[in-house]
């Protein structure tokens, strides 16, 4: 094999190409973004459907359930007869695993508000929408932020799984790597994947923190 | 050959001839898929389930499994894929390799919990009827840890026969040649024709071992607290009734 006798880093490749792994981290964190973003706006949509009118709840996992079973490059491929080689097939596909995720975890969230809250609150003379926005939505954030976790660090993965349609980021690195059997390419690339997983579920797990100061401080 | 992706093109590859023969063929490449996932399941499961039923039988170990369950998610596939070419060579191995990282995680964790959860009476109750260790692992332990064991190898059998496409990428056979090929050549109709091959091959081996499910878990123990295993498929999940 041509790599047996490759050094696993050079150094110099890395200095002379900061600018295209910079490119690539922030294609890839754009669409990792985009995706987990574009996903919390459907669920939020979607679970307003399911507490509005609960027979739709079991209907609406079933459908991100099946979804999420289609395998993704399956998924990406089924869709390129429809929406080409574009940023818009990876989205579409990206999207729709993050849905199963976080419709479940923001569901489960707003299930587990203790009734006696809900009647307390209403007792105080909340409006419906109130109740949502000012109590069930908060108690639930712990539960909907374990969600974003999980769907972000799975996006970040897949995103390289889109080097089938043209895309990826990092994943295109990786792939460039193998097909001029460059292990630096390689490594680069697989070191910053798994560096940006961890790196965004430590963010997220600061973000909750700062937004659940209750959880803080122990009492509940 | 770039031709439009409607029903009739779908049903006229699927019954061309020339596309159920040779090399190329969808018994080959099917072939080709099922003995890849067969390789990795199964040297996945000759690695995961001792370490999962020793450490959950000697109670100890659960961040080391929690740990394992959660860089299986952070690394992706495709890096150990093409990181294990220049060792094992392009082909079939790195495949099997890189769906043996990507099957253990699941493996591991579900036997671990599945193990850790069992009543303590029930340990009690083994050792008071004078079993020993292996015996109490045999006939209390694994009966009951079953249904979760099932469940971490359906999770683990759908992700690597869904992930075994991406072999295609390092020059191996399977499924995943249809998509990988279609796309290259820009021929829709066998990318769409590659995909639903593949979604049939999953959602099937799906309802297998739904299937074995049944034949392998006692009668009492078939129809567990859904909520415990989806939270267990997603070591991350709070602990909260998914039941909705």
């Amino acid at each position: 094999m041509l790599l047996a006798g490759q050094p696993w880093i050079k150094w110099s490749w890395v200095r002379t190409h900061l600018h295209v792994i910079r490119h690539d981290v922030w294609e890839h964190l754009l669409l990792t973004l985009i995706a987990v973003g574009i996903g919390l706006a459907i669920t939020f949509v979607l679970t307003l459907l399911a507490r509005a009118w609960r027979p739709l709840q079991g209907p609406l996992l079933a459908l991100c359930g099946t979804l999420y079973a289609i395998p993704s490059i399956a998924l990406f491929a089924l869709l390129v007869p429809f929406t080409g080689f574009t940023t818009t097939t990876a989205e579409i596909g990206l999207v729709g695993y993050t849905l199963l995720i976080l419709l479940r975890n923001l569901l489960a969230g707003l299930d587990a508000v203790p009734e006696e809250v809900r009647d307390a609150a209403a007792g105080m003379g909340f409006s419906r929408w109130r109740v949502f926005t000012r109590v069930e939505l908060p108690l639930a954030l712990p539960a909907l932020f374990a969600g974003i976790r999980l769907a972000t660090v799975t996006t970040i993965g897949l995103v390289t799984v889109t080097v089938v349609i043209g895309e990826g980021g990092l994943g295109e690195m990786l792939y460039d790597g193998f097909n001029r059997t460059f292990r630096t390419e390689e490594l680069v690339a697989t070191v910053l994947v798994v560096a940006l997983a961890l790196a965004a579920d430590l963010l997220l797990v600061g973000v909750e923190r700062l937004m659940t100061p209750w959880a803080r401080r122990g009492t509940t | 050959m770039t031709s439009r992706v409607t029903p009739s093109s779908i049903y006229d590859w699927f019954t061309s001839s020339a596309n159920w023969r040779g090399r190329d063929g969808i018994p080959h490449r099917l072939a080709e898929h099922l003995s890849i996932c067969g390789v990795s399941l199964l040297v996945a499961l000759i690695v995961a389930l001792p370490i999962g039923i020793a450490l959950g039988h000697l109670r100890r170990g659960g961040i080391f499994a929690q740990n394992v369950a959660n860089l299986g998610r952070a690394i992706p596939s495709l890096a150990i894929l093409i990181i294990a070419v220049p060792f094992v060579g392009i082909g079939a191995r790195p495949a099997e390799l890189a769906l043996t990282v990507l099957a253990i995680p699941p493996l591991l964790t579900n036997t671990y919990v599945g193990m850790i959860g069992i009543d303590a009476d029930v340990r009690d109750a083994a050792r008071g009827l004078g079993m020993t260790g292996w015996q109490t692992v045999r006939r209390a332990e694994l009966p009951l840890a079953a249904p979760l064991i099932l469940t971490g190898l359906r999770t683990a059998a759908f992700q690597v026969v869904a992930t075994a496409t991406l072999a295609a990428l390092v020059a191996s056979g399977g499924l995943g040649r249809f998509i990988i090929d279609g796309l290259a050549v820009r021929d829709n109709v066998e990318v769409v024709c590659g995909s639903l091959l593949v979604v049939a091959l999953a959602v099937s081996v799906e309802v297998l071992i739904a299937g074995l499910q049944r034949v392998l878990v006692a009668a009492p123990l078939r129809h567990p607290n859904r909520s415990t295993i989806d939270q267990l498929e997603e070591p991350n999940a709070p602990v909260l009734n998914l039941t909705p």
